[in-house]
Order: structure tokens, then sequence, then C-alpha cells
């Protein structure tokens, strides 16, 4: 027993060791490319139209330590990022870890949010098609999720604006409300967008369940279980959807890795102020240190959602288990 | 009591409905163990889906009655029928490791089982299903509840499937190939089990299985059939002594058993009139001379020594330690000879074909092929021998891609070495699927329009492309039926007379072994434990574990109360 812990142990050591290891090569990354990048923050920063003089520059350079060889600003980058700090915002000087700790969690819950919903949808339905492979409701299923994956989410976000709030007046069409102000208006908010982005993932994770359970129900357990003289219902939830779950996962983590950065239409489309929009209002004014910072951010959460799925592996399947231990 | 009447099932096609099975008719008292035989495709399995009412989507019973102590289990509602199943009908299934869900403890799967129809309560049947274990006789039963099926070997995973099986006492057991995927010594062990369980249990036992000497040493009566008809039904006894029907005298005659060496084994032949007999076919006789081989001539393939280790944890924490799949094998092959390899799953004789094919890196030792060291040879050197060594696997589905027809199949391996120009490799092709006895106009069809054995023909015709020396066969008949094994082992010795062949024949099947090999080794955890002629090993073992070995396989012959004593 004790050794089966400590593989366990040993085995989530390694996977962090790895996160690190991907965290920085990716920093590293993220420095590099700042730095190869035409455009210069110091004019941008003393307004290139007023024609700064030579010793503003320069004196502010040294301020922003870009006098400094580049090794040396790589190093104190790092160093400042491991602690959190990614330096001030070039447009009013506040600190960009203020930023991305404010905006930050609100993509992650809209993103978790939709991929809940996501789930939920997905999964019931992709068994639903696999159980009656071939039937008419399978046509209609598949169909019916080859076309939420193919229509854009600014599509489907127009079309529940206009029904839910234009039509219908549930749902406020878009905003932000702090959770501390007001709880229910907070989630009133969420609901829309993460609806919008929920649906478009439902229909991948729907095939994905589709084809991954009816791979499961051609195999032999499945036919010695019936033959044991249990339900078919038993059958698919207790043994079916969970050796097919892996895949499943596996879908599920990559969407919501995805959503970090990619939920740039939605938060604009429903006026969410999260880190896709930080992150193109930051590109969009050459602020520098801010790209940085939630390009950082991005990645650290992605490569945190892979970990987890990674780790789940493990719990999902035993042959992982003892395999990497 | 377990009764089929004229049970009737066909499959729905584009074409209309198919039939499979017409008009079988049996019964099974309690008790008894009937066995049923038959060659793939026979219906027998489809026939035992149907008794458990288990049956594919796309197949319908189109008549007949199955009657499970007096009830037709055909008229049944699903609900009805999933009671009967598990607790009243039991089954066996042929792959036990796949009939296990790789994802739940084997104690888990077996207290599911009781619970399903017998809810004593978790704790109880947590006791139960180790009792059962210990009936079942699996080596520390603790370990085994705890366990997931992947850490099991197939024998203890079959043992695991029958405690399930008997778990609710159920008045009819059916095994489907409950002994196929094992290895003889456990296939020694598990029928002794089934016919042990059987005797306390009580229950009707319904044996299904294509190998006649499983038949022979645990059924008291069989029915074979063929095509979807019943041929025969008659006791085991009188079956083997006088079989009434062409096709089961047939069936018997291409079976190779040990003990009894033939040049060429006879096949089953169906002739104009539809009549089934059994053919002994006259081996080709060669154009030119035969030169015979020379004592001192050079070995084909001689191994020194040679090793191939794997580094494994065994836990987690814990340094490396050397497993050694094969471990300092010698072995010489002289040409035009065939040595047979023989040994059970995991012996390491996969592991050797594979480093001799420079497939795997040997890890220490000599491969001299013609007198040449290749054990260390850069891939560029290797080139060349990769003409001369040819290989034959196992799975004819596996081993040839899908999408490429025949004649690309086996035009392949002229291709990469650029052999002649296409118009003499089309030339070859045609030469080499006339040798391996398929139709001239095979070449432009794919694999999946072909059966198991054409299939085989195929991957050895595409092993000749290149002229090899060397054939390597590693469990190449093992996936056909035995009257196609005949067809294809018969082919194997015509090719080695036709075109000077070399066999490394590897396989679990002594009794195929002795057919055709000259020579045999017999590998045991790595190493050869004994290697000599094939007739003096097989009828003078001196090894216990090659005594072992034959002494577990199932013969037709040999008379039944020394096996029960046994």
């Amino acid at each position: 027993m004790s050794a089966s812990i400590a593989g366990a142990l040993l085995l989530i050591c390694r996977k962090l060791l790895t996160a690190l290891i991907q965290l920085w090569v990716v920093a590293t990354l993220i420095f590099s490319v700042m730095y190869i990048m035409p455009g210069d923050p110091v004019l941008l920063l003393l307004g290139a139209d007023s024609n700064p003089s030579p010793e503003a520059i320069a004196s502010m350079r040294a301020q922003l330590g870009l006098d400094q060889p580049a090794v040396s600003q790589y190093f104190v980058w790092l160093w400042n990022a491991l602690h959190l700090d990614f330096g001030k915002s070039l447009t009013n000087g506040y600190p960009v870890s203020n930023y991305v700790m404010q905006n930050l969690p609100r993509t992650l819950e809209l993103a978790f949010v939709a991929i809940i919903i996501a789930a939920l949808v997905g999964v019931p339905l992709g068994v639903a098609a696999a159980l009656k492979r071939g039937s008419t409701r399978d046509t209609v299923l598949t169909s019916i999720a080859t076309l939420g994956i193919s229509v854009p989410v600014y599509i489907v976000g127009t079309l529940l604006v206009l029904v839910f709030s234009l039509k219908l007046g549930w749902l406020p069409a878009s905003g932000y409300t702090d959770i501390a102000r007001n709880v229910v208006e907070h989630f009133r908010k969420l609901a829309l967008p993460a609806i919008a982005l929920g649906l478009g993932l439902a229909a991948s994770i729907a095939r994905m369940t589709r084809s991954s359970v009816l791979e499961i129900l051609g195999r032999d357990f499945v036919r010695a279980l019936r033959a044991k003289g249990m339900s078919e219902r038993r059958i698919i939830w207790q043994h079916v959807l969970r050796n097919a779950a892996i895949p499943i996962v596996t879908i599920i983590g990559l969407q919501l890795g995805n959503l970090m950065g990619g939920t740039v239409l939605v938060e604009a489309m429903f006026n969410w102020p999260g880190l896709s929009t930080l992150l193109v209002g930051a590109v969009s004014a050459r602020n520098y240190p801010l790209v940085q910072g939630s390009m950082l951010a991005i990645a650290a959460a992605f490569i945190l959602i892979n970990l987890l799925v990674e780790l789940l592996y493990s719990l999902l399947d035993p042959r992982i288990r003892r395999k990497r231990s | 009591m377990l009764e089929v009447k004229n049970l009737s099932i066909g499959f729905r096609t584009h074409a209309g409905l198919k039939s499979a099975v017409r008009n079988i008719d049996f019964t099974v008292r309690p008790g008894e163990i009937v066995g049923l035989v038959g060659e793939s495709g026979s219906g027998k399995t489809i026939t035992s889906l149907g008794v458990m009412g288990l049956l594919p989507p796309n197949a319908v019973v189109t008549g007949g009655e199955v009657l499970v102590d007096g009830v037709d289990i055909l008229k049944l509602s699903a609900a009805e029928l999933r009671k009967l199943r598990g607790r009243h009908v039991a089954m066996v299934f042929q792959d036990p490791m796949a009939s296990l869900d790789p994802i739940f403890t084997c104690g888990d799967q077996i207290v599911e089982a009781i619970l399903l129809h017998e809810p004593i309560g978790r704790a109880n049947a947590c006791k139960k299903a180790r009792e059962l274990l210990e009936k079942v006789r699996i080596p520390d039963p603790d370990r085994a509840m705890r366990s997931y099926p992947h850490e099991l070997s197939g024998g203890q995973c079959q043992r695991i499937m029958i405690a399930m099986a008997v778990a609710c006492k159920p008045r009819i057991i059916i095994a489907d190939e409950p002994t196929t995927a094992l290895d003889v010594t456990v296939q020694k062990q598990v029928l002794e089990l089934l016919r042990a369980l059987n005797k306390e249990v009580g229950a009707a036992v319904l044996l299904i299985t294509h190998d006649l000497g499983v038949i022979y040493e645990v059924a008291d009566r069989v029915v074979v059939m063929y095509a979807g008809n019943k041929m025969e039904e008659a006791t085991t006894a009188d079956l083997f002594a006088a079989p009434q029907n062409d096709y089961s005298r047939a069936l018997i005659d291409s079976m190779p058993s040990p003990g009894k060496y033939e040049d060429r084994l006879p096949v089953i032949e169906r002739d104009a009139d539809g009549n089934i007999r059994s053919v002994r076919p006259e081996p080709k006789v060669k154009a030119s001379p035969v030169p015979v081989a020379i004592k001192d001539e050079t070995p084909i393939l001689e191994l020194r020594d040679l090793c191939k280790s794997y580094w494994v944890k065994p836990s987690p924490l814990s340094t490396p330690v050397e497993m050694r799949a094969v471990d300092q094998v010698s072995l010489t092959i002289a040409p035009r000879t065939t040595l047979g390899l023989v040994g059970e799953s995991g012996c390491g004789k996969s592991t050797l074909s594979r480093v001799v094919m420079r497939l795997l890196e040997p890890s220490a030792g000599q491969i001299l092929f013609k007198g040449k060291d290749i054990a260390k040879l850069p891939e560029s050197q290797m080139r060349p021998f990769r003409r001369e060594l040819a290989m034959v696997f196992q799975n004819p589905y596996g081993s040839l891609n899908p999408r490429h027809s025949v004649a690309d199949l086996v035009e392949a391996p002229m291709a990469i070495f650029s052999d002649g120009d296409s118009a003499s490799r089309q030339e070859r092709v045609r030469t080499l699927i006339e040798a391996v006895g398929l139709p001239t106009t095979a070449a432009q069809k794919y694999p999946h329009e072909f059966s198991g054995g054409q299939r085989q023909r195929i991957a050895i015709a595409r092993a000749l492309a290149l002229k090899p020396s060397l054939v390597i066969c590693d469990e190449a008949v093992s996936a056909l039926d035995v009257s196609v094994q005949a067809q294809v082992l018969n082919l194997l010795k015509d090719l080695q007379a036709e075109f000077d062949l070399t066999y490394l024949f590897i396989s679990h099947d002594l009794s195929v072994v002795e057919h055709v090999s000259d020579t045999v080794a017999v590998m045991q955890k790595g190493k050869v434990v004994e290697c000599g002629t094939a007739s003096a090993i097989f009828s003078n073992p001196q090894e216990p574990y090659t005594r072992m070995l034959l002494e577990a396989v199932p013969t037709i012959g040999t008379p039944r109360c020394e096996k029960e004593g046994a």
C-alpha cells in the first residue's frame, strides 16, 4: 500500500516538475517575442509625436532597465515574474499583476461554467446517439452536433441575445456585475455568454462521446456484463462511460485550456471584462508588460489544467496508474 | 436442462436475410458436458449467443425454440431474460482478459455479479467472492480480489470469469472457447477445474470449441457443426472411434497430433457435388533435383549466447533490476531445415525472433547469419541482410495493410529494395501468388475479400518476394482453423522444397511443431531448456518441463480413465 502512495506522490512530483519546465519555456518565449518585436516602448511611452530629446529617451531607458544587456533583462524579468511582479502598465503605471489578478478569475469562471454546461449537454447527447447508432435519432443528433461545431460563437450569441433578452426579456444582454455586489445579477449576466460558449463546445464533446462510447460498446466485456444479467442502463453509466472517459476528459481539458485565451469574441460581445479583453486591449495599445503578464497568466492556466487532466487519467484508469509507478 | 429445438438464425443484410444456422437440435442434461465443435463460420458461437439471448442486433431467430428448464427463452421479455442471465444461465468467454472490465478490480466484478442476483449485502458478497476464488484455486485470493485484470495472467483471469459464472449456482453454463487463448498447461488446469466444478454444481455445460483435443478430454457428448448445419451428434467415445459423418471424419483426420507424424496433413475438400471428404495432397515434385542438406555445411543461422534484457523497477522507488527475456540462447539451423521453437506465452520466443530480425537490439551475444555476425551491424550494413530474412506474423488480419491490393502488398518488399523493373516485379508477383495456391485474379483484390487462411497465404507470398533464405514464422498458423492450418502447413512444406527455404517456426502448439520441424528447441523463461531432433524430443523428452508440456496437450487416442486419474 505504502508503495502505491509513494508511487502516486512520485508521479505528481514528476508532473509538477514537467509543468514548471513548460512554464519556464513559455515565459522565455514570451520574453523573447516581446524583445524581438518591432516598436520601441520608450518612444511609445514618451509619445513619438512629441519628438522627445535623446536625454529624455536615455533616462527613460535607464528607468525601465532597457539599457541593460538582453540576458540580464531576461533574468530580472524572470526573477520578478517568479514573484508575480510583471512590471507596471505603460499607460497608467498600475502594476500589471493587479490587472491580471482582477481579470483572470472572471475568465476562469466563464470558462468553467461554459465547460460544465458543455459537458452536461454533450455527454448525454453523445451517449444517446451511440446507443441508437444508425437510427434517425443518431442522424439527427450527429447533424445537430456538426452544425453546432460549424456555427461561429458570435452567431449563437446573437441568437441567444435576440431570444432571451430582446424577445423574452429573461436575461440581461451584456455586462458584468461583481459577485460581491449582487450575486443574482452576477449569474444572470454570466448565463448568456456561458451558454453561447458552452453550446459550441457541447457539440464536439457529444461527437467525441459518441465515438468513444461506440468503441467501448464493441468490447468483449460489455457482452460479458450482459451475460451476467446486468441492465443496459447500468452497463452504460457504470461501466461503458467510465471506460470511455479518457478521450472525453482529454477533449474537455483541451477545450478548457483553449478557452483561457479563446473567449475574446464572447467577452467582447457580452462586454465581459476577462483576460482575453485585457490581452487584446494591451496588444493594440502596445502595452508590453501587460501583454507579457496576461500571456503568462493564460499559459499558466493552460498548463495547470493539462496537469489536472493528466492526473485525472490515472484516477480513471488503473492501467495508467500502475504503469507509471 | 437446456433443449435447443430446430433453432435457425439468420443475419439481416442488404441482400435480405442470410441464413447462418439451420435447424439445430441438441439437449444438454444436468451434470453433462456437451461439446459443440466446428470451424470458424460454422455458426457455433451464433448458436451459443442465441441460447443466451445475446444475438447481435443484425441477427434474428427465424425459427425454433430454446428451452431452459422447459421455458422458451426466445419468448421472454428483455427484463425476464436479464433475470435469467447470470443466475440461471452463465457464460464463460474466449478472451478472459478482454471479458473483464479493465478499470474495476476483479473482486468488485465478482461482488457485482453476486449482488445482481442475490441481494445479500456487500460484506457478505465480498466473503462469498473470496470463497469462490478459493474454489477456483486461484493462488493468493486476497491479492486477486484487489487486482485489476491486467495485473493477472490469462489463466487467472479465466478463473475469475469461471468464479463469476458459478457465483449464483447456474443450471446451465455456456463456455465459448474457454481455453483457446491459454497455454496448454493452463488449458489443462482450466479444463480440469470446469469438470470438477461441474460435478459439484451439477450444471449442464455447453462447451464450444474448435479444438477436438479439448472435446476429447472433457466432453461427454459432441455436436459437430459445419456451415450452419448440424453434421453429427454422438457420444465422445463413438465420435472418435467411428465418426459417421464425412465432415466429422475429415475434421478428425486433419488434426495434427503428437506421436502421429505424417509428411502431409490431410485437408478437407468439397467436390463438385458438395460432398465433403478428406484429401491427403501429394507433395509437389520439384523439377530440379533437390539438394539434400549436407552435414558439414555452414548453418544458415547460428545464435551464440544471445541475450536480450529489459530493466524493470519492481516498485517506484527501487533501482531497476535486469529482466532477461532471452537468456544466453545458442541455436543452429542448418540450410533447408526447420527449427521449431516451442514454449508457453511469455517464455521469450517472440522476443527471440525479433532480436534475430534485429527489430530489437540484442543485449549480448552473436547472431551468425551464414557465418557473419549481424548482432552489432549498423542499420546501413544490415540492409543487405534484411533481404535474406523474412517474417510471417500470427495475425493475418493485422499484418496486411487493408488499403493495399494483394499485388501491392506482395510487390512492396521488391519496391523497397528497387528489385528489377516494374514489369519483372509484376511477373514475380504472379509467380508468387500462384506458388502459394491463390488464383491469379487475387492480385487485384484487397485483404478483406479473403479468409484467414488465404490472408496467411498472401503474407507468405510477401515474405518470399525477395527470395529470402530464412523465413521466421511467428505463430503463423495459430489463428487458423484446423483444416486451414493443415493446408497452410502443407504449403509451407511445399515451398520449402521448391525455394530451398529454411524456417524458424515459432509456436505454442506442440503438435504443429512436431509436424513441421526437423529440429526442436524448447524455451522456458528465456532459456532453451532442451534442443534436439524432432523425433528425439517428442519420443524421448529429457527435461521435466518438456515432458510436462507434452502431457498437457489434449490428445485423441489416450484412454479416458488415464486422464481422469491424473
